[in-house]
Order: structure tokens, then sequence, then C-alpha cells
């Protein structure tokens, strides 16, 4: 099944001088472990094309069920050397969060399920 | 000794909400209240007011809150812990007891800022080469404007002993507002590294502010009244457990999630979490949730710090200025294209070219650069066109050729009512190293 990152994850970005660091939490063991095979760091850097375009590092935790991906180089300089809109990365979770993944069928039970926010 | 103590925070930044400090001075449960007002950038910026004017140089912000405040933390018996001093405490707390009629205590922490000894400390053979890069100071030595060393929470909590209603520093760290009311609450050892490392945590936890309460989750649409937003309160005991909650009429949203989110933030190796006082492992953390806008948290473990502080060296490299337009369809983009080529065509025609110049369109994928599908039908577009360049006359000519296109360019073009870009300088960060045992600190009691 096709879903994006976003139905199964939360994330938040920021700055660490010159690259950008993006935490995502999962929320079940089960989802987690998924994430450590299927997350990768190539598949971060495939997707965010135009600002991940140097190396990126992974870093694992499982007692917060969480991946903590390291941006290398995607902020242009950092801080107020930077001519990026968005200097200090805080938008990089958003765009990941859009990632889109093939997940097994039975993940719908992980599935959060947003608000019709239109209302 | 107290069981347990209770600390807020109500800043997690220069320019936060200036409502919440005021909010939180109110709340009788509250032992201390921490307010950060410092990032990398705003000593620089901080350093530069104080070269114009030697009685600036300080979050004036704080001093407006206190000067408002005085009944509630003597009535209240609130501690307030900051580093508002930035690169001038002292003004700062004499301009704090001069509108107060001397009615507060200060204890200025001070050993920081080593701006005036930094050629010193080169002069010697200290190397101070750029953690990031490996460079030498030597390249950057003179154009230097900040030097701040992140000194240890020790410092604070010996200030605490002189029983003071403010204790004013400048480079404090974030996690050290939290850390030196614990340490001198509770007097753990310099190697009670779990308990240190778990204060380290709740300081984490907090020194943005409503980042772990609801600010800027991903599921915000759960987050109840942004409105009034709660800020965070830690409670921690002598055991080094602590909860994560706010005051029960505020709104907002805690969480394991809103929690976790804000224990990743700006994270690097989570193994080696390094602050002047302990080596932080957060792969270690257990978090809790009792469903009732509180996370408890335990298992914190730490490790022996490093032998030496981190200095934050601004310097400044050039200078830069941001100009934009917006205009609607019909071809939007066709037509922010064209806007975005013809400033730069021109000022080129004129000799000027930059060391570097960055063209977004604000709408399109100015953030998002080639990561999501775009819309090549957008119904309006903002140019944003960035220069930057060692030679300040260059940038102030590109500040000159923005507003002309509304009448010489292709048409609907609007919102210039801001008028010409700003010249900005362009600080830039220098992260270094310096061995801890050459560093003095000291409380000064005002």
């Amino acid at each position: 099944m096709k879903i994006k990152l976003l139905d199964i994850a939360c994330a938040r970005s920021g700055d660490k001088g010159d690259s950008s660091n993006i935490g995502i939490a999962f929320e079940s063991e089960e989802v987690y472990h998924w994430a450590v095979e299927k997350v990768t760091p190539n598949k971060v850097k495939d997707h965010l094309k135009g600002i991940a375009k140097s190396e990126i590092v992974r870093y694992e935790l499982p007692n917060l069920l969480s991946l903590n991906f390291i941006i290398k180089g995607s902020l242009e300089g950092g801080g107020s050397d930077s001519l990026l809109h968005d200097a200090q990365g805080k938008t990089h979770a958003q765009l990941v969060l859009l990632m889109d993944i093939e997940v097994p069928d039975f993940f719908s039970k992980y599935i959060y399920t947003i608000p019709d926010l239109e209302k | 000794m107290k069981k347990t103590i209770n600390i807020a925070n109500g800043q997690g930044f220069w320019g936060d909400s200036i409502d919440a400090p005021k909010k939180l001075i109110n709340n009788k449960i509250l032992d201390y209240l921490t307010l950060d007002y410092l990032a990398e950038v705003t000593m620089a910026i901080m350093q530069k007011q104080y070269h114009k004017s030697a009685d600036r140089g300080y979050a004036h912000d704080f001093v407006e809150f206190v000067s408002n405040s005085v009944d509630q933390i003597l009535e209240n018996n609130i501690k307030i812990i900051t580093n508002a001093g930035g690169v001038n405490p002292y003004t700062c707390a004499e301009e704090i007891k001069s509108k107060t009629n001397d009615e507060l205590k200060i204890a200025v922490v001070e050993g920081d800022n080593i701006i005036d000894k930094i050629d010193e400390y080169i002069d010697s053979g200290i190397k101070f080469d750029n953690l990031d890069n490996g460079k030498d100071i030597l390249e950057i030595r003179d154009k230097i404007c900040s030097a701040n060393i992140y000194i240890d929470s020790f410092v604070v909590a010996e200030a605490l002993k002189h029983n003071p209603n403010i204790v004013l520093g400048g480079r404090i760290t974030d996690p050290g507002l939290v850390v030196g009311p614990c340490l001198h609450e509770f007097g753990w050892d310099k190697k009670d590294y779990n308990k240190i490392a778990a204060a380290t945590v709740a300081g984490h936890i907090l020194e943005c502010g409503a980042q772990c309460t609801g600010g800027n989750h991903t599921r915000w649409w759960e987050v109840e009244n942004f409105v009034d937003i709660g800020y965070p309160i830690v409670s921690i005991s002598d055991n080094a457990l602590f909860d994560i909650h706010k005051d029960s009429k505020s709104g907002g949203l805690i969480n394991k999630l809103t929690v976790t989110e804000q224990l990743l933030y700006e994270m690097g190796d989570p193994r080696r979490y390094l602050s002047p006082d302990v080596t932080v492992d957060f792969t270690s953390i257990n978090l809790e949730d009792t469903n009732n806008n509180k996370v408890s948290v335990s298992n914190v473990k730490g490790m022996a710090p490093t032998d030496t502080y981190k200095v934050a060296v601004n310097y400044i490299s050039g200078y830069k200025a941001n100009g934009k337009l917006t205009v609607t369809a019909p071809y939007a983009k066709e037509k922010a294209t064209k806007i975005g080529q013809v400033i730069i065509d021109r000022l080129k025609n004129n000799g000027i070219i930059f060391d570097d110049y960055k063209i977004d369109y604000i709408g399109y994928n100015s953030c998002s650069a080639q990561s999501l599908p775009v819309n090549d039908n957008s119904n309006e577009i903002t140019v944003s066109i960035s220069v930057k360049d060692k030679v300040r006359s260059k940038i102030e000519r590109f500040s000159k050729e923005i507003a002309p296109l509304i009448t010489n360019g292709p048409p609907g073009i609007t919102g210039f009512a801001g008028g010409r870009p700003k010249v900005q300088e362009v600080i830039s960060y220098w992260p270094t190293l310096i061995p801890k045992d050459i560093v003095k600190t000291n409380v000064r009691i005002y």
C-alpha cells in the first residue's frame, strides 16, 4: 500500500551550522523497525531533491522510536551566511513527511487519520 | 533541601512571546523561571550594539519585564535565571537596579565573554581551529566581532548561593539555565553524571519554550488553544526523575510526540550530546505519557564531559540584502523569472557582479526546491532576490534596483510598501574550543 510518511510519523527539523537535522518519530516498535530498514539516507536524499545535495548521516534512537538525519551542507553556509529563504531548515521536516512510501497492507492499523482541516 | 523543584521557561529566543514570562511569574508553584534570549548570532548583534553605545548589548525586553514584575517576583519568591545579559550584563543589572528602586538582588555571572582576551590567547598559542572545517583562526582574526565561551552550570549554582532574585549571565548554555538550579538545590557532585545528564535533558526540552508544548508540532490540529499556549514547566526531584507539564488552564499540548520532537530538535549524534557539564546519551532516555498533558522522563545516562569548552566566535564576512516583489497571474512564474533576471542583468550592465546571489520564488518552490511537484499555474508568486558581497557599495546599488521594475518591468507587480531593502552585515559563525583549565568564571553581586 502506498502512503505518505506523514500518515505514520511526526518530524521536526532545525539547523546544525551548515547542515540541517530532521528528527522523525514513529509510534510503534513495528513501524520503527520497518523504518530502520526502509527510510534510508538514500531514500531521503532522493526525495529532498535540490536540498540534500551532499552526504546524509542517519542515527537511530530505538528508545524514542526515532531516526535522526543530518542533511550535510543543506543550508548553504547556514545562519547569517546563507541566502536561502529557509536558512535554518525549519521546513525540511514538513517536506520529508510528504515522501511517498510503500508499506505492508497490515500497516493500515498504524495509519493516523488526519481530520478534515478545511472545516 | 527540597524534594522537588518547579522550573518554567518563558522565553526560547530573543523575540519570543512577551506575554509568556508575565503569565508564568504569577504561577505560585514555581521556584524558578528561566528566560533564554540567546542564539549563535545574537551575541554578535549585541556586541555590535555595545560598540555603538556602551550602555547597550543586552536583551532590553528583559529589563522591561522585570521592572513591571517586581511585586510578583518578591511575593511569589520566584528566582529568575537568564542569559539576557548578553555581552553587557553589568549595565543590564544596573539598569534593573535603577528601575526597581534597588528592590532586587542580582548575581551576575561573568567569564564567558573573551572578546578582549582572544588576541592574547591566539598569541599565546591557543589554536581556535574551526570545528566544522578545520580552518585556522588567523584567516579571520582581524574581522572577529564577538567571542563567547559556553560556560558550565556550576557557576550558576555558585551564583544561587548568594540568594539573589535574579541570576544574570551572558553565554550560559541554554540547558544550563535549568541545570544550575538543580545543582544548587540538590547539591549534586560534579561526577553525578546521570543526574546532571537528566537535568540537561530537562533543559533541552524546555529551552525552546513552547516547542515542547504544542508549538511547531506536526499534528498541529490536535493542539488546543494556540492563542493562550502554555509554556513548559519541569518538576524535577533529587533523584533526577522529572515531569514536563504546563499550567492546566493554558492551551497547547504535551504528549510523547511533542516531547520527542523537541528532544530531536537541533540534534547531532544522539549518543554524544556535549555540554560543558556532562556528555549525554539521548538513546538512554525513557518517556512515559500520562495522558494528561504530562510526560515523565527517566533513565537518562550521562558520561564525563570533555576537557574543553565550546566557544562561539562571530566575524563580519561581508554584506547582503534581500528584495521582494509580488506578481500575479497570468503567467506568474514566467513574469517572476523575468523580473529576477532583469534585475541581475541591469546590475551586470553597470559592472556589478556579486560574490553570490539567489533568486527564489516564494509560493512556488522557495523552500521545497525540487522535492515536491510545483503548480505551474500559480495565482501569485513573490520573487525574492538575495545578494551577498564583500563590497558594501555593490549591495547598496542593488537595493536601488528593485522598485523600478514596478513601472519598467512586466505587468502586475506589487508588494513594495517596505521601501528599499536594507543592507545588512553578514555575520559568520566560527565554532571552536578552548581548554577548560584556562577559563575563569566569577560571580558579581549587584
